[in-house]
């Protein structure tokens, strides 16, 4: 997963020809931390969409412009918009449906 | 046939596949969810033996190792029924059906949710149900907590040094929590309490912007605030199996120190036991009893 500062955003996410999915992270999220092999994972199975992680302590004015309240949170970015977005630690299966849906 | 299925893979659950994989049993771990249960919100365990220091999500982690390198195999499946047919049990989940001698049912519990519209749309957009993880994103904003017990209590304490404002919000006009906690909250200057009132309408724009709550005698306060935390207890996670054991009116299943529920070959073990006290270590307490006991009852057969 590539990691995101105020530098890249625009490259990496806004700017990226395949959907993005965003993952908001701290590192004193346990939930984030459980997520991150799953997420890893199927990074590994998926060519067609891009991962990137964030992390909301360094990067808190990416945070607050996504308005992000809870974290782990994923949002889905599409074209340089937000289309989606899944607040909270979840199974393999809810995260590949959730990428599925965009 | 499996010896012992184990419902939840927990501190609880995996602590007792921890013991009935010691004991030469064969063990299949289920979990509906991801391993350690609540415990990987916690940042930082202060109070298990030892350990000083060590964040929930290592503790879950190294549990999960443990119970691994022991031979346990853990299936991320979630059990709906368990069929008891004497010496013979059939744990039913959403993809399988798995025969064993006993169950330990571990499933733990969740947060207890207000019932208001709206409220699950909002989780992550100003609805939280967990202070310690979510509070840093209101530094300097406004919050309000709702619960009377001691959850409630810590969080709006913790919150108070975070936020500007806090409202705690209560249905009664008294608290259940620790009076400690009441008078520390008390002397804090930015803390309103705001007694017999019950959360009755969130107001959104994409995200929560204000509360409606209404007192007991049908007066409805407007509260602008960001942030609404939701501590009003928790609900064992037990639905799916009340109709097989005992349980009490809350839903938690009724056993003593055993781990016994009303049923021969079924135990239950952590938070969602009938009990006093609810923490880690009374938890990893009740599996390593729970296992113990099936592998007793497996003797007998």
């Amino acid at each position: 997963m590539i990691k995101i500062s105020q530098d890249n955003f625009e490259e990496e996410v806004l700017n990226s020809p395949v959907p993005v999915i965003a993952d908001f992270n701290a590192d004193w999220c346990g939930p984030c931390k459980m997520l991150k092999p799953v997420l890893e994972e199927i990074e590994s199975e998926r060519s067609d969409v891009k991962f990137v992680s964030i992390n909301i302590d360094d990067e808190d004015l990416i945070a607050e412009d996504y308005e992000v309240f809870s974290i782990p949170c994923l949002i889905a970015f599409k074209g340089g918009k937000e289309v989606a977005r899944s607040v909270g630690l979840k199974p393999k299966a809810a995260i590949e449906s959730f990428i599925g849906e965009i | 046939m499996l010896d012992i299925v184990i419902i939840g893979a927990g501190p609880a659950g995996l602590t007792a596949a921890i013991y009935a994989k010691r004991a030469e049993k064969s063990v299949l771990v289920l979990e509906a969810m991801n391993y350690g249960g609540q415990i990987i919100n916690t940042p930082d365990i202060e109070n298990y033996p030892v350990n000083a220091h060590i964040s929930g999500f290592e503790f879950a982690s190294r549990l999960y190792e443990q119970a691994k390198a022991l031979g346990a195999e853990v299936v991320f499946e979630k059990a709906v029924d368990i069929i008891d047919e004497g010496n013979l049990k059939k744990v039913v989940t959403n993809a399988n059906l798995y025969e064993c001698k006993a169950v330990i049912i571990a499933t733990g519990s969740e947060n207890r949710k207000l019932g208001v519209e709206g409220e699950d749309v909002l989780v992550g957009r100003g609805i939280s149900y967990c202070a310690t993880c979510d509070g840093a994103f209101y530094r300097k904003k406004t919050v309000c907590v709702v619960g009377g017990g001691n959850t409630a209590l810590e969080d709006a304490l913790y919150l108070s040094d975070i936020a500007e404002k806090v409202y705690l919000i209560h249905r009664r006009d008294s608290f259940r929590g620790e009076e400690t906690t009441t008078n520390k909250l008390k002397k804090k200057s930015n803390v309103e309490f705001v007694y017999n009132s019950v959360v009755t309408k969130l107001n959104a724009e994409k995200r929560l912007k204000s509360i409606e709550v209404t007192d007991k005698e049908g007066k409805v306060r407007e509260i602008e605030t960001n942030g609404l935390f939701v501590a009003i207890g928790r609900i064992p996670e037990t639905q799916n199996f009340a109709k097989l054991v005992k349980v009490d009116e809350s839903g938690y299943v009724i056993a003593g120190e055993n781990c016994r529920t009303d049923v021969k070959g079924i135990f239950v073990a952590g938070d969602n036991r009938v009990k006093d006290v609810r923490q880690l270590v009374t938890a990893t307490a009740d599996g390593a009893v729970a296992a113990t006991e099936a592998v007793k009852y497996i003797g007998t057969l």
